[in-house]
């Protein structure tokens, strides 16, 4: 294809590329938008880029960072230029997204029941039992559909031949959905002319699908249940995505003090005294949410919500102790986990991973320091990666020390060679490596949201796409 | 019945009186500047912040109260808490906590606007360009009143903004009478008082409310008038009158359309305030030199709605059978 605008001398070398590697069904369509942005040409784009960032701004589509005197509020970079997925790759995420949170949420119903999944011998006890994120006081526990994780973030990059896989699952407290659903927005109005005539799925009933789920898990006899989504309140980096999911799906934000149990209830301080509140979406991580049973120091959980919550008078989501599925240790079983579970192969494959708790993947691991990526098994954000190829000596060394005293805090994989989107930058547009996090809603089934938010290393060489590491985000386009 | 979080409508209450307590100041400091000089035309910049009771956090700083220190303070001091940035600080801080109950263009409007007058820097307070930079804010706050106006849903949050937007424009209409008073020592209808006319002047344009005044008093500037037509004229929108009007209006709706209880209470306090504001009690009052204490009592009122709508609807004192 020749370029002689904006995409000139644009090469995507050996890697991936998520415009110019389009075959099938996203071929013609991914042609087009490439001739457009060609033909748009660099001002044009960069001017728009920062009517864009102005705009987020304005909105206050930030996050936050407090100083003694100060809020300061930053936005999270923005790519204008979008990231595609063809019709067939859109078939296999979904598919595979829902394989994977199904068998999350059957291992989790297992873990907290019957445990027959230790008792087989699949995953190793100490792994579950042992693990900081198991909650014993979840044993027991029924929930609505056997569903522990109503919102999910699967996070999937592809390899250099275009495979996708699963790089990590995020059953906790995902959070990005808000940039999926406001970067289409911008999209709209600053590129419409990219846009035009190309069928895109839309993202906009997220909150709605959202709010339809976690109505579900309501008792049947409560006709209009008050759902209501807990924050940690204005000081946490998140709080826009807290207040677009409380717009979006039409609900209270609150805050710990807003809420209160009384009479094996939870209730929520209005000017009309206290009101029943039936289902908690909870932007707080566990062991915050009720000093009584967890973090006693936690000001921002409500005391006693967790004795109400066994007793099913009050709905989570997610619910308590899903963190023992998520956990990068525990990652390494999941093929064998959906094996176990659904009898099926995985539509998507892991990462090949290394455990290190076991002696042939430390062995492994450290005959191949230099080639792999080493992570800690607790650690979230992309903090304390070592990337073999791009570490010093020095850094190698100190990884190697690390791996010996605690084997058990680590797994490996090989270094993954992320697929690539062109980015504008200041040296024109270049390649730059991304990821995919596509957001399931599970109440009595699940749905996948298309497209999902695309990180991206805006960093040259980078694949660190974390926001706390200098990463931005793209809008997605789901081709149809 | 109503489902609005006890804290919201604190914080939508506070809001509105953020926003409003900035914008009176801007429109003193704007008066203050243009019209309020002496017959020398000197400037007393120390009354005004006594005049705001500031004196003794003002001098720790070892001011002198100079143009430029008193203007420093009172705009762009982000360390004085009663300065315009502080005051629109905290109206964006509520805003921020209120984003998902407030439109879209609420908060776009008031994170731009405090961004631009962030971004004011102390030339910006030269005598040349002080009217430019108060008209700045003023519009600010008219702007956020305005889009206020046309874009919030008018459910119970809204009957909480109107009452801390109201309450705070009635204490400082009753600040600005209380200062000007004493400071121009208005009683009675002493020809002193009709020669000081471009104090009082100033004192009705700090209200907005000079032309007002002049269409229904083509005549003369008599301070007892003047004082009557801020405390009791109901059409004008900054008078107290009005301002308890729109106070008693909207703790109806509170009471009929979400049935919130505690509401009786709070509007038996209101019908007292009203009831000795009768424009002739007012004049009688003045004429007998009786103005000050009148304007005590009823700052103290205020006070006093504002906290009893606290009780009654912030869950300062948990309502009987509510656990803490």
């Amino acid at each position: 294809m020749p370029f002689t605008g904006a995409l000139e001398g644009y090469d995507p070398g050996s890697y991936f590329c998520e415009l110019l590697g389009q075959t099938g069904g996203g071929a013609t369509a991914a042609r087009q938008i490439a001739l457009r942005l060609d033909r748009l040409g660099l001002d044009s784009l960069r001017a728009r880029a920062g009517d864009a960032a102005n705009e987020l701004y304005n909105l206050g589509i930030t996050f936050t960072v407090y100083s003694e005197k100060d809020a300061i509020d930053r936005i999270l970079p923005f790519d204008p230029i979008p990231r595609l997925v063809s019709p067939e790759d859109w078939r296999i995420i979904e598919s595979g997204v829902i394989q994977r949170v199904t068998t999350i949420n059957l291992y989790l119903q297992d873990l907290y029941h019957d445990q027959k999944v230790l008792k087989d011998g699949v995953v190793p006890r100490e792994l579950v039992l042992g693990n900081a994120n198991w909650r014993p006081e979840m044993v027991g526990v029924e929930l609505p559909f056997g569903t522990y994780v109503h919102i999910n973030g699967t996070d999937l990059v592809r390899d250099r031949d275009g495979r996708f896989r699963v790089l990590e699952d995020n059953a906790r407290t995902p959070s990005g959905v808000s940039y999926v659903v406001e970067n289409r927005h911008l999209m709209q109005r600053a590129f419409a002319d990219l846009m035009a005539g190309i069928g895109v799925k839309s993202v906009s009933d997220y909150g709605a699908r959202l709010h339809a789920a976690l109505c579900e898990l309501a008792m049947p006899a409560v006709l209009d249940p008050q759902v209501v989504l807990l924050s940690p309140g204005v000081f946490n980096s998140a709080y826009f995505e807290h207040v677009f999911l409380a717009r979006e799906m039409g609900v209270p934000l609150v805050e710990g003090r807003d809420l209160v149990i009384q009479d094996e209830r939870v209730w929520m301080r209005t000017v009309a005294g206290l009101q029943p509140v039936e289902v908690i979406y909870r932007r707080l991580n566990d062991d915050f949410l009720d000093p009584e049973a967890f973090n006693p120091d936690s000001m921002l959980g409500v005391p006693g919500l967790m004795r109400v919550y066994r007793k099913g008078r009050v709905q989570l989501a997610n619910a308590i102790g899903t963190g023992v599925a998520d956990d990068k240790a525990v990652y390494a079983y999941m093929p064998r986990l959906i094996r176990y579970y659904l009898d099926q192969d995985p539509i998507i494959e892991n990462v090949e991973t290394w455990i290190c708790r076991e002696k042939g993947g430390l062995d492994h691991t450290l005959a191949n320091l230099e080639r792999m990526v080493v992570k800690p098994v607790g650690e979230s954000g992309g903090y304390g990666i070592t990337i073999g190829p791009r570490a010093s000596r020095a850094e190698l060394e100190s990884c190697r020390a690390k791996l010996l005293a605690d084997p058990a805090n680590f797994i490996s994989q090989p270094v993954i060679d992320l697929s690539v989107s062109p980015t504008l930058g200041d040296d024109g547009i270049a390649p730059r490596h991304v990821d995919l996090r596509p957001f399931a809603i599970t109440g009595s089934r699940t749905w996948v949201l298309p497209g999902g938010l695309t990180r991206v290393a805006l960093r040259k060489g980078s694949l660190v796409v974390n926001s706390s590491q200098g990463g931005g985000s793209k809008d997605t386009w789901v081709l149809e | 019945m109503s489902n609005l979080l006890a804290r919201y409508a604190e914080a939508v209450f506070w809001l509105a009186r953020y926003v409003e307590r900035a914008e009176n100041l801007a429109r003193l400091l704007d008066v203050q500047e243009t019209f309020a000089r002496d017959s020398q035309g000197a400037h007393d910049w120390a009354s005004m912040v006594t005049l705001n009771g500031d004196l003794t956090r003002f001098r720790a700083g070892g001011r002198e109260a100079t143009a430029e220190t008193v203007l420093q303070f009172y705009l762009l001091d982000r360390d004085n808490p009663t300065s315009i940035i502080s005051d629109l600080r905290a109206a964006r801080e509520n805003a921020r906590m209120l984003r998902s109950l407030i439109s879209t263009e609420m908060w776009v409007q008031l994170n731009v606007f405090y961004n631009r007058v962030l971004a004011l820097q102390p030339d910006d307070l030269a005598e040349e360009r002080l009217a430019r930079t108060c008209a700045m804010i003023k519009d600010g706050c008219e702007a956020h009143a305005g889009i206020t106006a046309g874009t919030f849903y008018r459910d119970e949050a809204w009957n909480f903004y109107e009452l801390g937007r109201a309450i705070e424009c009635a204490d400082q209409t009753t600040r600005l009478i209380d200062a000007k008073f004493v400071t121009l020592g208005g009683h009675g209808d002493t020809p002193e008082a009709v020669i000081d006319a471009s104090q009082w002047v100033a004192v009705l344009r700090s209200a907005a409310s000079f032309q007002a005044f002049r269409r229904h008093h083509p005549h003369g500037l008599r301070p007892a008038e003047i004082a009557a037509f801020l405390y009791s004229d109901w059409r004008l929108p900054r008078s107290v009158a009005h301002c308890l009007g729109v106070i008693e209006h909207n703790l109806t709706e509170l009471r009929r359309q979400y049935h919130l209880k505690g509401t009786a209470a709070v509007l038996e306090h209101v019908d007292g305030l009203r009831d000795d504001l009768q424009a002739d009690q007012v004049r009688a009052l003045i004429r007998k030199g009786g103005l000050h204490d009148f304007n005590d009592w009823l700052q103290r009122g205020l006070i006093e709605l504002a906290n009893l709508i606290g009780r009654s609807f912030f869950g300062y004192v948990p309502a009987q059978g509510q656990a803490q």
